[in-house]
């Protein structure tokens, strides 16, 4: 008996190129080419979607209510079924996966975007914090990483030039993914918070990405190696860093036990850590053999569109599968500082 | 493939106010948490997972506040979702959560929305200027007065209608004691008397702005069966989202909440809704949407529903009860006005309404809508489980 109700897919990813900046584009104009490729890669029109679910913020978007905008970009006429999680594209994606266990609809289709050059979005990331004791002190996302790279480097668990080589192979790793904003022998620069220097932290960009679900039979007649996801779950951790154990994430762990990742061997591991020390981190809470290829799309260090990145992981492993690249890979997506929250799935393609 | 029966066991609700300067946003919401927890007889560790819902992170000026809300809601090695649809976002956020269940990827799962508003400044933070883009033309009122006024033209409403609404809102709040507008002296004058806001919406015919928040904890049929008090049934759920603006959107009685409904009976199997629910919980911000939303939801035919309004159908003692609870005309803390529709219709087909029981609800229907009149989620809840 498998584990979950009904088989479901990654059918078809799509995603814009990251640019540093998209000064020129709405983000309706952002998301309809990637909604309009994404849905000609499986032959279906919106209107035939079963279930509509979206990832962005209103933070990066400076304005309440944005992405009710971005639901003209979708054609949601007739009306559709549809929903919106606050959170990166992952847990829209989950949510999706959830829809079609209900029976309730057979497709889905899941997209997400995030511009963040209008801002800094170092100091916008400082809102996610406790609004009363921890945000008035504006601590910003590249100095709370720093922490955990120190401790983990503290610990033992690495060092500056095993992060430095994170960065170089990520980045080098981007030279075969045209969408990916850092590509090539980019220097690790200069220190931005010790330990961390500029290599070791994700590009500020601008992105989208779309993925299509489907169930079952369906998802053999609308691709022709289909990623099923055959386990995906997610936890959060405590909010205060003073609570953690900031050299590990448990809640990575234990999202891939309930996901099964320690069933089988995986051949490949896409991992959205925005930072290099956080790759340290995640190879080790997911138990990561050294033959596991991870991030070879060049992952959130060569293109980090805050809101799609950890979307974009699960569909670079399921595009991957769709190449017949790979058997078995697992997805992982974060929010919040320091690793609080995590996703995890596993993706797999037809015994061959 | 079959789904697994949804029951409602547990219900929170904060006493709604203008301001709580008492507690902190996580200690909002505990509050509303412990609650459901308590009603339900159950303690945190028997929660698999959490689904939190709010209208905007301007609203209080905390980005996706679920991080920081994790150790406030027992959350902490459990999954935890953050649904955000706008102002249909209450409903949603308790349809996302009953899937889970109904999906069986978890037993037992607290769904909670909220909203402290006085944190900030709700005006503010939905007028952000943005280039190129219109704004929100002074708050929801102004951008809904029109589409009220055209369907007062549509309808030959007489302009009385919309003061017997809020009337008996009010007056149904006085009954319920989590209510924030509790207006003793109350009249059908003062109401008609109230200044002109957005023509022809007048003072008292707006909702208030409030902290607070509403929880609610949902489970399996085994769940159920443990259960100490009467369970409700979700016997339908759904949701609908439509284009903000474009060519042929009535926003008088826009498509997306007639779809949303008639899913919801088809699953429901009701065929005469007007019949067949006792009460509703309506999503109605500004009291015109009332007789608006009676026949959006099939519960009038068109043109018809302020004709049930004034003939005193939907009042407490009615025989179609709308807000019993004193509605969002009452009590709008916005992200958690959806999920307090939800939770007030689950609360009257268990018995538990307490003075704004509607005697003997066996079917009861919760409704949210939000954005430009574009999102819409309802469930109909029972007090049986559902059949099929």
């Amino acid at each position: 008996m498998a584990r979950y109700a009904r088989e479901v897919a990654v059918v078809a990813f799509a995603q814009s190129d990251h640019l540093r900046r998209t000064d020129e584009l709405s983000e309706v104009e952002m998301v309809m080419p990637v909604l309009h490729q994404v849905l000609a890669a499986t032959g279906l029109k919106a209107g035939e979607i079963g279930f509509t679910c979206s990832g962005s913020s209103d933070y990066l978007a400076g304005r309440a209510f944005s992405f009710t905008m971005t639901l003209d970009g979708v054609g949601a006429w007739p009306p559709i079924s549809e929903s919106h999680v606050e959170m990166d594209g992952a847990w829209a994606l989950y949510e999706a996966w959830v829809k079609i266990q209900t029976g309730e609809a057979d497709t889905a289709l899941v997209y997400s975007y995030g511009k963040s050059s209008p801002g800094s979005v170092r100091d916008v990331l400082t809102r996610q914090l406790d609004p009363y004791y921890v945000a008035p002190l504006w601590p910003d996302a590249v100095a709370l990483a720093a922490l955990q790279a120190q401790a983990l480097i503290d610990a033992g668990e690495t060092d500056e030039s095993a992060l430095a080589a994170v960065g170089a192979r990520s980045r080098a790793d981007a030279e075969g993914n045209p969408h990916a904003q850092l590509r090539g022998p980019v220097p690790q620069g200069d220190y931005q918070v010790r330990p961390l220097r500029t290599g070791d932290c994700p590009p500020v960009g601008d992105g989208v990405a779309a993925v299509v679900l489907a169930a079952g039979d369906l998802a053999r007649q609308l691709c022709e190696r289909p990623a099923w996801i055959t386990g995906i779950d997610h936890r959060i951790e405590a909010h205060s860093l003073g609570l953690r154990d900031l050299t590990d994430s448990p809640s990575t762990r234990l999202a891939a036990e309930h996901a099964g990742v320690f069933e089988a061997p995986v051949d490949t591991a896409e991992l959205h850590a925005p930072f290099s020390s956080q790759e340290v981190v995640l190879r080790k809470a997911l138990g990561l053999a050294d033959d596991v290829t991870v991030n070879p799309s060049g992952g959130a260090l060569a293109a980090h569109p805050m809101m799609a990145a950890g979307l974009i992981r699960i569909g670079e492993a399921a595009a991957r599968i769709h190449r017949g690249a790979s058997r078995r890979a697992v997805a992982h997506a974060t929010s919040g500082p320091c690793l609080q929250q995590n996703l995890v799935a596993v993706l797999e393609g037809d015994a061959r | 493939m079959s789904k697994e029966p949804v029951a409602i066991v547990g219900i929170g609700q904060t006493k709604h106010v203008a301001a709580r300067h008492d507690v902190s946003i996580a200690g909002l919401v505990r509050e509303a948490a412990a609650r459901a927890l308590a009603d339900a007889e159950l303690t945190w560790a028997d929660i698999d997972a959490v689904v939190i819902g709010k209208a905007p992170d301007f609203f209080e000026g905390v980005m996706m506040p679920e991080l920081y809300l994790a150790d406030a809601l027992g959350a902490v090695g459990k999954p935890m979702l953050r649904v955000h649809t706008a102002g249909s976002v209450g409903g949603s956020t308790a349809l996302v959560a009953s899937n889970l269940v109904a999906a069986r990827v978890h037993r037992t799962v607290l769904t909670l929305a909220f909203e402290k508003q006085s944190e900030s400044n709700a005006m503010w933070g939905l007028s952000l200027p943005v280039p190129f883009q219109q704004p929100l033309l002074a708050g929801a009122g102004g951008f809904f007065a029109p589409h009220v006024r055209a369907y007062m033209r549509r309808t030959g409403a007489p302009d009385t209608v919309g003061s017997l609404v809020a009337y008996k809102d009010r007056r149904n709040a006085l009954k319920n004691p989590y209510a924030h507008l509790h207006e003793h002296d109350i009249t059908l004058e003062k109401v008609q008397a109230s200044p002109m806001l957005w023509d022809p919406i007048r003072y008292s015919e707006t909702c208030p702005s409030s902290d607070g928040a509403c929880a609610m904890v949902l489970t399996d049929r085994a769940g159920a069966a443990r259960s100490p008090k009467p369970a409700a049934w979700v016997h339908g759920g759904a949701m609908r989202s439509e284009p903000t603006l474009f060519a042929g959107k009535d926003f008088v009685s826009p498509q997306a909440g007639k779809d949303c409904a008639a899913d919801v009976y088809h699953q429901a199997g009701i065929t005469d809704p007007r019949r067949e629910i006792d009460a509703v919980e309506m999503y109605v911000p500004f009291s015109w949407y009332e007789p608006m939303w009676l026949e959006n939801l099939g519960f009038a035919a068109e043109g018809e529903g302020w004709k049930l309004t004034e003939a005193g159908v939907t009042e407490l003692d009615g025989d179609l009860p709308v807000n019993p609870s004193g509605g969002v005309l009452s009590t709008n803390p916005i992200g958690a006005s959806g999920m307090i529709r939800f939770a007030e219709a689950a609360l009257q087909v268990r018995g538990q309404a307490g003075e704004h029981q509607v005697p003997g609800a066996r079917r009861a229907l919760g409704h949210a809508y939000g954005g430009g009149a574009q999102f819409f989620a309802m469930w109909l809840v029972g007090a049986e489980e559902p059949t099929s």
